[in-house]
């Protein structure tokens, strides 16, 4: 795994993703593995295509903007998950994607169905062997902007 | 003459609620041996068995009944389906009686649930110490409440929110309108769960599960079991008047899964698979939606039974909130729907659910439903999803004459 370095050159902890269909690097996206022969996309280990059948599959990127298709607050969920969190379906651009919205209140007049959304990454701290686990989550675009 | 027909020839659910002092056995000898009763068959009459418990699916309930119940020696099948279960035991022996393997056999559901919390998503393991990659996903940690949800509320939540993007006219209000009517249909039914009225506000106001789903929205986790015995069109024609009269024809028996859509292994998708469910079962039982004189859907959650109006085709591609403010599922409606109160308020135990759906509308057919009763009800159709997914669709018909 690349090394990342800071400005100054000082090495900074390892990096790992949440998942291994997310991509870091200076503009962080989704993969999906996508069927060679009928274009159904997943994100898991495939054994063959749910939709066709077909064995092939190369990897995609996912577009990183996208709208919420539905959305759920979650204020009650399994000890040691954060509650209340907001669960959503990202339309990316005709792929689905599950996700948390992140960097917004978790409150219904926050959150909206049609709202324009993109990844976004945060870290979920180190193991104990120093290497740091990246996860993602979907921000308001609007919000994003209107701090820049 | 007869003909490939089945039939229900007795039919039984147990009080819906806590049972401490009853075991599953306890619950399904209950409803089998009431199902037996209903029909004037015993169980040394059945020639097969299918039989549900969700929660101990390797148990084997259908043999720990056999030994409580009768030992005869017949095949028997333990299904496990998610909440389409006993919809699935229902259809094991349908097939069977069809294929002409026995003339009459006894389907079971059963399942204790009282006090139990989240029954997905309901722990959730400590990260590791250090960062590994598990499972298809090659995730390091565990991805409930990290990537989405896995909470059965949050998950249909979501369902009916989609629905809502798509076609407009939802908001919470809305969903807990429809929790508000079922809550209101159970005051009549002696043996659900709850059957106390829940005003709006209530409901509103109660405990947030999962947006826009409160407690009251919810199905309520609960003991019970139901059974029905279902027998052939030949041997029905050898049985008293009275075992004819009060028999009621299963005039379609579907079961299907989900098949692939875009979207489907992202939020599973619960609408494609009923609504073929749906068409085959209308056509195998030559009625259309607007023959129903009532509906039991599969209201898991609130958010729910908004989109089985649809996929149902109880109303207009779209038109599932015009549908129901029209007051159509109302009991006093043009199409009520849950006038058991559903599983939100006559409760969800689970495996039991498919059968005593199948109950509520037989119950109706035969004019036996007492203050509930659906004056007239000739057609009605039962339905069940279980996430995964499964989809069970009957459509009964009272005797003719």
């Amino acid at each position: 795994m690349k090394r990342p370095m800071n400005a100054e050159g000082i090495k900074l902890s390892d990096q790992i993703t949440l998942v291994d269909y997310l991509e870091l690097g200076d503009d962080p996206h989704l993969v999906a593995n996508e069927c060679r022969a009928c274009g159904a996309k997943f994100f898991d280990r495939r054994n063959a295509c749910a939709s066709c059948g077909k064995t092939e599959f190369h990897r995609v990127r996912v577009a990183s903007g996208g709208e919420v298709r539905a959305f759920t607050i979650v204020s009650f969920a399994a000890p040691g998950v954060p509650v209340p969190f907001v669960a959503a379906l990202v339309d990316c651009d005709g792929t689905s994607v599950r996700a948390n919205l992140i960097n917004v209140e978790a409150d219904p007049d926050h959150v909206s169905l049609g709202m324009k959304v993109r990844l976004a990454t945060y870290s979920l701290g180190e193991d104990s062997n120093g290497t740091e686990a990246i996860g993602f989550g979907f921000e308001p675009q609007e919000a994003h902007d209107n701090g820049k | 003459m007869a003909n490939d027909d089945v039939w229900i020839l007795g039919i039984h659910m147990t009080k819906f609620g806590k049972h401490p002092d009853l075991d599953v056995v306890d619950l399904a000898a209950e409803a089998a041996m009431g199902a037996l009763d209903d029909g004037g068959v015993g169980i040394k009459d059945m020639g097969v068995m299918a039989a549900g418990c969700l929660m101990m699916a390797s148990a084997g309930i259908g043999q720990q009944l056999q030994k409580q119940i009768g030992q005869t020696g017949i095949p028997v099948y333990n299904v496990a389906n998610a909440c389409a279960t006993g919809a699935t035991a229902l259809r094991t022996v349908i097939m069977a009686v069809r294929a002409g393997e026995c003339d009459m056999g006894l389907a079971v559901g059963v399942e204790k649930l009282s006090g139990a919390g989240l029954l997905s998503g309901g722990s959730r393991k400590s990260d590791d110490d250090t960062w590994t990659r598990h499972g298809r996903y090659g995730a390091v940690a565990p991805i409930d409440g990290r990537i989405g949800t896995e909470t059965m509320p949050g998950v249909f939540a979501q369902i009916g929110m989609e629905y809502g993007h798509k076609y407009g006219g939802t908001s919470f209000e809305l969903f807990a309108r429809i929790s508000e009517k079922n809550h209101s249909h159970s005051t009549l039914n002696p043996l659900a769960s709850y059957s106390k009225a829940m005003s709006l506000e209530q409901i509103m106001g109660d405990m947030m599960i999962a947006y826009p789903n409160t407690r009251p929205m919810c199905s309520a986790n609960c003991d019970g079991a139901a059974a029905a015995v279902i027998v052939s069109d030949a041997k029905l024609r050898t049985l008293d008047p009275d075992q004819r009269r009060r028999a009621v024809k299963v005039s379609a028996s579907v079961l299907t899964s989900d098949p692939w859509e875009e979207s489907c292994q992202v939020l599973p998708d619960v609408n494609t698979l009923t609504r073929n469910a749906a068409k085959l079962a209308y056509e195998q039982a030559g009625v259309g939606p607007e023959d129903l004189d009532l509906v039991e859907l599969h209201d898991c959650f609130a958010t729910a039974e908004l989109v089985h109006y649809d996929n149902l085709m109880l109303c207009p591609v779209g038109g599932a909130v015009d549908f129901f403010e029209s007051g159509a599922t109302w009991r006093d409606g043009s199409k009520p729907v849950n006038v058991s109160g559903g599983l939100e308020s006559k409760g969800h135990p689970i495996a039991a659910t498919g059968i005593a759906n199948v109950w509520e509308v037989a119950h109706h057919l035969r004019g036996e439903a007492g203050a509930r009763q659906i004056e007239g009800a000739t057609v009605g159709l039962a339905h069940v999803i279980g996430l995964g997914s499964a989809c069970g669709i009957h459509i009964l018909e009272k005797a003719a004459g």
